[in-house]
């Protein structure tokens, strides 16, 4: 067993390096019975164009030996072995499915060990967000759990605060989720914010961060929407709001802000999935932010979280034309962009919204660059469309210490040049 | 003139999926599936009276090997006026791919000898995993979907497969194997949801046919 998990490992190794498949892949446990066979195996070996990888070589008839074979010769090597009267066992049915699970558990292990008892490389409720939020803000002196309003099923919205002191320092926002079916947002919120508070005090950038700034972090904007996701259709977009004079429900909250509203790239049709909603801020969800913002008076630099296309962009959405601080945003973006490259070579493109995705009116960042938040950025994480909304999570801690470099990034800047 | 376009702006990538999917369908099997990894350069051009002329340079990657990359250089015709014509999609692959025999061949064997028709639904689930003995039905799909795609593109959309609702096989007295497929294609500008049905057949001598589409009415 021991032996098995070093090859195991360094398979692992191999593919975590190297971004090697083992889908099909199967590892079969040979049992020679004479010389022959021995030789036969050996002759086997040889044979370069079936990559076969042996764990344990053909040496000696009594001694069992374990081979690796790439999914294209799984069907010959067996043939050959049968044809010879070689008798085998599959040991491992496909290498992936175990790769891929022990990744998951070295990382729930890995966990386990900082003592969280919560899993951020998988998926979870509303419920169990929340209680991680209460456990990180009783966790760190530093972390306050407060609520900016309630959403429009009497759900409260929760944010994290990182304050570590002064008064009304300048301030940065971080939302997820605020389209509910884009998962990946609020999982890799909540990593984020595990990542920010226990960075707090050992890393030099975070540090000089919360000593100078304030955050805000909410990881579910649209809890309404998230929750039925859960219970009724995993792709549900919009809020849950009750439309008058129609049997539809919801509200786009990414076209409800009161910037370039009702323009093109939103919808009239209350059915439809870009429905920009009766009114400006019409959506709880949406004023609740707008007014905290609003009173808070300073913040600095809004960053928004959504999936999936890879894309990191800032003003405009709701016309084609540049904001007048586009040279530092466009800048400030590509440097955000190279960071996410530099850990896995996943590529975001960079840009104004409606030059890269869509013109579309009324959405969050608009509103914000408007209300003087210079940097202002809308994220969309992975991946470009293979699992689109339904993102395996085994991505989600890939995307989550990926995207963190690119966001630390921008707060840093943003630290760097007041305004 | 054809105009040098940047690959990161709109219209790029919204043409860029367009020929992806066309030719994902054209050299597709329930064992390979080629999606776009890069869009390496662009140009456009205006034929007028004719339409809006796209040449591409892509490189594209098996999903299953992602080491295993393609260029291919691609023109995407996009037809003034009626709507209801597909784009015109011509490429050519730089290179070989990958011989798949072995995989489509198992898998052929395994349906064929099904002794009740293969029935599943919600492909991937909600957490985005795919049961191993049921990912090439999930590959079929993707491949398949590059043909509606293709048909049902236009400059302002951009079309994704999001999930299989539902797949059931349909055993024939012939030799391809028949899968009824309740789909969900996502259309990024509008953010819609659309279901769509479709029926595909596939043999592993020869490519991948959809025989069938339907767009079905919304939420």
């Amino acid at each position: 067993a021991n032996m098995k998990l070093v090859f195991v490992l360094s398979a692992l190794l191999g593919a975590s390096l190297c971004l090697e498949t083992f889908v099909g892949h199967q590892v079969l446990r040979v049992r020679t019975s004479n010389e022959e066979q021995v030789k036969q195996l050996q002759l086997l070996e040889s044979l370069e164009h079936l990559q076969l990888d042996f764990w344990i070589n053909p040496s000696a008839s009594a001694v069992p030996v374990d081979v690796r074979i790439p999914a294209a010769s799984v069907q010959s090597v067996k043939a050959f072995l049968e044809s010879h009267g070689i008798e085998y066992s599959i040991l491992i049915e496909d290498l992936q499915d175990v790769l891929d699970q022990e990744k998951q558990d070295m990382a729930r292990a890995a966990q386990r060990q900082r003592g969280t008892g919560f899993d951020f490389g998988t998926y979870h409720t509303l419920e169990d967000i929340y209680a991680e939020l209460d456990h990180l803000a009783s966790e760190y002196s530093f972390v306050e759990k407060i609520q900016i309003g309630q959403s429009y099923e009497k759900r409260p919205l929760y944010v994290l605060k990182f304050s570590t002191g002064g008064s009304n320092r300048p301030a940065i926002w971080l939302d997820a989720g605020i389209h509910s079916r884009e998962w990946v947002t609020q999982a890799s919120a909540l990593w984020i914010a595990n990542k920010i508070a226990s960075d707090y005090g050992t890393d030099a950038s975070v540090t000089s961060l919360l000593d100078h700034m304030d955050l805000f972090l909410l990881p579910v904007a649209n809890p309404d929407g998230f929750v039925y996701t859960h219970t009724s259709n995993r792709m549900w977009r919009k809020t849950r709001s009750k439309i008058p004079g129609s049997v539809c429900y919801g509200v786009d909250p990414n076209r409800n802000w009161d910037a370039g509203f009702g323009g093109p790239g939103a919808s009239k049709n209350p059915c439809s999935d870009s429905y920009h909603g009766p009114s400006a801020n019409s959506e709880v969800e949406v004023r609740s932010v707008v007014d905290f913002i609003k009173s808070h008076g300073n913040f600095k630099a809004f960053l928004t979280l959504h999936s999936y296309s890879q894309l990191l962009m800032y003003p405009y959405g709701y016309k084609c034309t540049r904001p007048a601080d586009y040279a530092e945003l466009e800048s400030l973006g590509r440097s955000a962009a190279n960071a996410i490259k530099s850990l896995y070579g996943t590529t975001f493109q960079v840009g104004p919204i409606c030059t890269t995705i869509y013109m579309a009116g009324g959405t969050t960042i608009d509103w914000t660059y408007a209300n003087g938040v210079k940097y202002s950025f809308s994220l969309e994480l992975r991946d470009t469309g293979r699992y689109a909304f339904l993102l395996p999570s085994s991505h989600i801690l890939p995307t989550a210490t990926e995207t963190w470099p690119a966001l630390l990034d921008i707060m840093v800047h943003v630290l760097e040049h007041p305004y | 003139r054809a105009m040098e376009l940047p690959p990161g702006r709109v219209p790029a990538g919204r043409v860029a999926a367009v020929a992806a999917g066309f030719v994902r369908f054209q050299r597709g099997s329930p064992a390979r599936a080629l999606a776009l990894r890069a869009l390496r350069g662009v140009r456009a051009q205006d034929i007028k009276d004719v339409g809006h002329k796209y040449y591409l340079d892509l490189e594209l990657e098996d999903v299953l090997d992602k080491d295993s990359t393609v260029n291919c250089s691609a023109e995407v015709l996009y037809h003034l006026g009626n709507k209801n014509i597909a784009p015109d999609v011509q490429f050519t692959l730089e290179g070989e791919l990958k011989s798949t025999e072995e995989a489509d061949h198992r898998f052929y064997t395994r349906i064929r000898s099904l002794e009740k028709e293969l029935v599943a639904e919600n492909i991937p689930d909600s957490h985005g995993h795919v049961p191993p003995e049921l990912e090439p039905i999930h590959l079929l799909a993707w491949v398949a979907s590059g043909y509606v795609i293709w048909q049902n593109s236009t400059e302002n959309t951009q079309l994704q497969l999001a999930q299989i609702k539902h797949v059931k096989q349909v055993k024939r007295s012939d030799e391809y194997l028949q899968f009824d497929y309740v789909v969900l294609l996502h259309e990024m500008v509008s953010q819609e949801m659309i279901p769509w049905e479709m029926t595909v057949l596939w043999h592993p001598r020869d490519g991948v046919q959809v025989t069938r589409d339907s767009r079905q009415p919304g939420h």
